[in-house]
């Protein structure tokens, strides 16, 4: 049996990722047509290429059906209930760098922090019989960071695309989004919170806690050595190994 | 896997059940069997996303969002508004549902409750007094320890503090998540530094140059601005206000003390929520609970979901990984919510067979 290593099948996520394990001895690489979802390893015994949406990761990890795996650190965070019981971070990878922020309109002069939105909430829930609105695909995150902080009378709305147009088009009052340049926030007349920074997120390599590493445990440790986690390695990784 | 509990430790637990529900006829009340499935509106609008977190919600292609019972007080006291007549005792025997997003904690996601409601407007210590004795009588044989407070007594503390209306309709508002009454407080004592951007908006400068978007519209932001400006020109509240609150959060005594080391906080307010404590552990006292073995917490109730607004309960194992035996409290405003215009005093609370056939299977 092999050690299966779950890397995004497309895109600059998967570029940056082949060259991260590029430059630490290890080639990865893309087989077949264009099209074919199918990859080669070269410079590790024993591991094998699974190519997968970034974001069905931290599902496969979770289920044990892949050992390792690279997502970004928000989507496992926001996907798996408990997450460090699920995997291990064994490194952060330096790049797929991006915040999940709460974002207002730009308009609202008087709302610059936490506690000036759960005023809003208040009295926006008092003037229209509703909770304040929040879109987001960021749903554990989101509802956590609130509900730690002590923010009321909002409530989530689901939006898988477009978010920062949901303020405009009247299905939300306020975003919480992931952002890199804000860009997209600006230029639809949106403004961040001052202490509204949920989770800096960026892409990580994860193990699963839940795969069986006695499969070829001796693959496992090489890879790992390998990576330049020779201690983790030693050290089992936590109990991985 | 969580939740799962063997065949005979669940008749067990339907057993306990059925013996504690007898007991409920018993002292007089109605049997309920609410729906399973719940409109998930009323309680996402009564408790937020929170709620959502913890229950199980499904779609019905019809009545649209609903949600597997998390509890039976919201549909009771719906039952009681739409139809019920007065005084009225209401008991109940069913599971509830229950999302656990921790995996080391093992709590069950579904599991039986049984339950006894009290609505009568006569005499509130009385009813508090009754569904407390009542079980502490039931599991008098498991000796849990009992815990009380009273969210009255914090709303009367706020309510008392001399400062402006919207500061303390906040406080109120904030009473059941205890970090941001904290910091609120703190905003209003002057102990947090005032951001540029509020001293700019204070001082007049409102303008962005940023389009008006959203459904909030400007008139609210005028309102809030407004409100922003008297807050900046009302004068703090003393630091040793702040000092009595940090006091009265902390207090934790025999419950037969807790009237006297109120009084010590030295907040004139407390006044009349103290006189019902008193009227309250006297009730207890009558129905033979001794008051002085009996642990009186102000906070006691503060985390929990925010409909307990007066007299809460708990009844808990000397175990601490394990659940509550039972809890309870009094919630007037939830009746005022579900009411339609109409409320009435109301009390009551829950006990677990299964926990308590742990217990007695230990014994």
């Amino acid at each position: 049996m092999t050690i299966k290593l779950g890397v995004p099948s497309k895109g600059r996520l998967m570029e940056k990722t082949f060259d991260w394990f590029g430059a630490r001895g290890i080639g990865l690489r893309r087989t077949g047509s264009e099209r074919e979802y199918a990859g080669a390893v070269e410079g590790a015994e024993g591991v094998e290429l699974v190519l997968l949406s970034a974001g069905e990761i931290p599902r496969e990890l979770a289920a044990g059906r892949i050992h390792l795996g690279v997502t970004g650190s928000d989507l496992v965070r926001d996907k798996l209930a408990d997450w460090s019981t699920q995997v291990a971070e064994v490194a952060p990878m330096g790049f797929g760098h991006a915040d999940l922020i709460i974002a207002v309109p730009a308009c609202w002069a008087d709302v610059d922090t936490l506690d000036d939105l759960d005023a809003v909430a208040h009295a926006f829930r008092a003037a229209h019989g509703q909770r304040l609105r929040i879109a987001t695909k960021y749903h554990r995150l989101v509802r956590e960071f609130l509900t730690r902080e002590g923010v009321a009378d909002w409530q989530l709305v689901d939006s898988q695309g477009a978010t920062e147009g949901t303020v405009k088009n009247l299905t939300a009052e306020v975003v919480a989004d992931i952002t890199s340049s804000g860009e997209t926030l600006r230029a639809n007349h949106l403004k961040i919170l001052s202490d509204g920074l949920i989770h800096q997120s960026q892409a990580t390599l994860f193990a699963s806690r839940m795969a069986d590493w006695k499969t070829d445990e001796a693959a496992a440790r090489a890879l790992l050595a390998q990576l330049g986690f020779a201690e983790a390695a030693e050290g089992g990784l936590g109990g991985l190994l | 896997m969580t939740g799962a509990m063997d065949p005979a430790a669940k008749a067990r637990a339907r057993e306990i059940g059925e013996r504690l529900l007898g007991a409920f006829l018993r002292a007089g009340a109605a049997e309920i069997t609410p729906d399973f499935l719940q409109p998930a509106g009323t309680l996402l609008d009564l408790y937020g996303e929170d709620i959502r977190a913890r229950a199980y919600v499904t779609s019905d292609p019809l009545r649209g969002e609903m949600m597997l019972r998390p509890d039976f007080t919201v549909p009771v006291v719906e039952a009681h508004m739409a139809a019920g007549a007065e005084p009225a005792r209401y008991c109940y025997l069913g599971e509830v549902f229950r999302r656990q997003d921790h995996r080391g904690t093992a709590r069950p996601s579904e599991y039986l409750q049984a339950g006894y409601e009290v609505f009568d407007r006569t005499d509130p210590e009385a009813a508090d007094a009754e569904v407390f004795a009542l079980f502490a009588r039931l599991l008098a044989h498991l000796r849990p320890a009992a815990t009380i407070g009273d969210i009255g007594i914090l709303r009367a503390a706020v309510e008392g503090i001399d400062t402006i209306a919207p500061r303390k309709d906040a406080l109120l508002h904030h009473i059941w998540r205890p970090r941001r009454f904290h910091r609120l407080l703190s905003r209003y004592a002057g102990l947090l530094p005032v951001s540029e951007a509020q001293s700019a908006l204070v001082a007049g400068d409102t303008g962005t140059g940023a389009p008006w978007i959203g459904l909030r519209s400007p008139e609210e932001m005028a309102a809030r601005i407004a409100i922003l400006r008297a807050d900046a020109a009302a004068a703090p509240i003393p630091a040793a206000v702040v000092a009595q609150f940090d006091a009265l959060f902390r207090l934790a005594c025999p419950a037969h003390e807790a009237p006297e080391r109120l009084r010590a906080l030295g907040l004139p307010a407390l006044d009349p929520a103290i006189a019902r404590l008193e009227r309250r552990l006297a009730a207890l006292a009558a129905r033979s609970i001794d008051t002085s073995t009996l642990w009186f917490e102000a906070s006691h109730g503060r985390s929990t979901l925010e409909y307990y607004d007066g007299f809460v309960f708990t009844f808990a194992a000397a175990d601490a990984g394990l659940p509550p035996v039972a809890t309870g409290g009094r919630y007037d405003a939830l009746t005022r919510v579900l009411g339609g215009g109409r409320e009435i005093p109301a009390v009551g609370g829950v006990i677990r067979p299964s926990v308590v056939a742990g217990l007695e299977g230990r014994r």
